[in-house]
């Protein structure tokens, strides 16, 4: 199923990109095999979500380039990179609140099929809009909360509906922002369950805090450190980088024995 | 299902009846001065339902509405002026014009957010104010006079009071229906997700800015029929026609009625233009009591008048 010596799916050369001095993205390469669940930990601050944004395009980067299925993406904005099959669930809850979770994912499925400028049709009577929605629901648990509003919908089932979001623009490449941010015990189980499942499916690149989730998870895992790659390997030559374990995983433990 | 019976739906119905009934009151009891006033309403509520298209819908808070009533007026009255006396021709020009002139100003508003577009689309309708009062061919300050107004041919006649309330109704009632069909659309649905989250849409594969101008022109343009209609009700156009405080009445109409129903705007101008006019009976300071009557709607009602009698859903 992972074909290393296939062509990556993405890679990132040298990416840069600083904030006033910092450099929030220092000199970053990364390449995502086709099939790989792709890690990517390190402490608070260490620039993991400013490298999605990079990636899906909601930041530019300062130099550097990424290439997405042979393509460089590197300065398409999101809108486009999306239709190429790049999709991403954020850190923070962003979705449509006025909007019932079935048109949540509806809207996502209509962005991929044929455009947009129909202005007479119903576009909630289009049977097959409204069978990808609910097939995405399904797939993530939530078939039955279809017609609910997203503000009604609990924490958990909203970063539920974050996946089939994604989901529903068959993507070739998921870039999930901590999918576990402020998830009960049970949920989590759940999501790191659903995760198994779509993962046999669509190479995902998951930036996790939940350690457990990810060494169950990962193929690979790439260690952020200051906007730099540290370590990357399988996680058990992660687990036995002593780089890894100073850097990042001795801080958590320190973390753990104190706090 | 939910009964389509609610206090929402009486009104409306009640509303639409009323004013298709409106001309056979005013000739039974022989008050001409009620035809005159409701088709003055008619013509402002089809301008805020074209407003509520991108403030209630779409999330665009435009502060210079109003210059599309200008614009169709002026499109109308420069032609008659011309010798161009057929609707058939004032009438597309009228539409054109507007359509355009919402293009270039929303390709260049779009860019910001928030106050800033409130402040550039405002600023663009005070351009087009002081343009039109430096057009000294056509009147300037003192506004241009319309000896004649649209000709239809033998289709209808424009100076009948009836036939011209009923074509108004029409083109109300027309663009409501239009506008209802493109809210509930593939596009409608786009846009109203912008407005929504304009980030997420961005990142499902949505190119927001596009969608959001096209809005911005299919409204202006409804607008800019609205224009033309009221050039022909008056007989007359003049740059106040674009002042900012008419955009600002249209904020209100629509804020009023509710943002983001269907027939709210109907309602808020009914009660707008109704009120200002039995206040102004009292009273040359009527605005001193529209004034607090808007802030207790803002403050306690965000709905709007139509958000009062149900729930307000978007569709």
């Amino acid at each position: 199923m992972i074909d290393s010596l296939a062509e990556p799916l993405l890679r990132v050369e040298n990416l840069v990109r600083s904030f006033g001095g910092i450099k929030a993205t220092d000199n970053l390469s990364l390449d995502v095999a086709p099939g790989e669940l792709h890690a990517i930990i390190g402490p608070n601050g260490a620039g993991k979500t400013t490298l999605i944004s990079q990636l899906t395009g909601q930041l530019m980067p300062n130099s550097g380039t990424i290439h997405f299925a042979g393509r460089d993406v590197t300065w398409l904005p999101s809108y486009q990179r999306s239709r190429l099959g790049l999709a991403r669930s954020f850190q923070i809850t962003c979705l449509l609140p006025d909007f019932t979770a079935a048109d949540n994912v509806a809207l996502a499925a209509q962005a991929h099929d044929g455009h947009s400028f129909r202005f007479w049709g119903a576009a909630r009577k289009e049977k097959h809009l409204r069978d990808a929605a609910q097939a995405a629901l399904s797939r993530v648990g939530l078939a039955n909360r279809a017609d609910v509003l997203v503000s009604k919908l609990s924490h958990g089932e909203q970063r539920e509906l974050e996946l089939a979001v994604a989901l529903a623009t068959k993507p070739k490449l998921l870039l999930l922002d901590e999918p576990m941010a402020g998830l009960g015990v049970t949920e989590s189980a759940r999501m790191v369950a659903l995760l198994k499942e779509l993962r046999k499916e669509v190479t995902i690149v998951l930036v996790e805090h939940d350690m457990e989730a990810v060494f169950a998870l990962a193929d690979r895992i790439t260690v952020l450190v200051y906007g730099r790659v540290i370590a990357s390997g399988d996680p058990d030559a992660i687990r036995n980088n002593e780089e890894v374990k100073r850097a990042y995983l001795g801080e958590q433990h320190a973390v753990t024995r104190h706090g | 299902m939910k009964s389509p019976i609610n206090a929402r739906n009486v009104v409306v119905a009640l509303t639409a009846l009323g004013l298709l009934l409106l001309p056979a009151y005013s000739a039974l009891s022989g008050n001409i001065f009620i035809l005159t006033l409701f088709t003055r309403i008619v013509i402002f509520a089809l301008a805020a339902a074209s407003l509520n298209l991108i403030m209630g819908y779409g999330g665009m808070m435009s502060f210079g509405h109003a210059a599309y009533l200008g614009i169709g007026g002026y499109a109308v009255g420069i032609l008659a002026y011309e010798g161009i006396g057929s609707g058939f021709i004032q009438w597309p020009v009228a539409l054109a014009v507007s359509a355009l002139y919402a293009l270039v100003i929303g390709a260049l508003s779009l860019r910001t957010r928030g106050v800033y577009f409130i402040m550039i689309t405002l600023a663009f309708a005070q351009m087009a104010y002081y343009v039109t009062s430096g057009l000294s061919r056509y009147g300037g300050d003192d506004g241009l006079t319309i000896y004649k107004r649209s000709n239809f041919g033998g289709i209808i006649d424009l100076s009948n009071r009836v036939q011209f309330y009923y074509l108004c109704l029409a083109c109300l009632f027309g663009g409501i229906y239009l506008i209802w069909r493109i809210v509930n659309s593939r596009f409608g649905m786009v846009v109203q997700g912008v407005r929504s989250n304009e980030q997420r849409m961005q990142a499902i594969g949505f190119h927001a800015n596009r969608f959001k101008l096209v809005c911005f022109v299919i409204s202006g343009t409804i607008c800019g029929l609205a224009g033309a209609l009221l050039a022909n009700n008056t007989d007359f156009i003049s740059p106040a026609t674009m002042y900012w405080t008419r955009s600002g009445d249209l904020m209100v109409m629509v804020i009023l009625g509710g943002m983001g129903s269907l027939f709210g705007p109907v309602i808020g101008t009914i009660v707008f233009l109704v009120l200002e006019e039995v206040l102004s009976q009292f009273t040359e300071y009527w605005a001193l009591i529209m004034g607090p009557l808007l802030l207790l709607i803002v403050l306690f009602a965000r709905g709007g008048i139509m958000g009062v009698l149900g729930r307000v859903t978007r569709d």
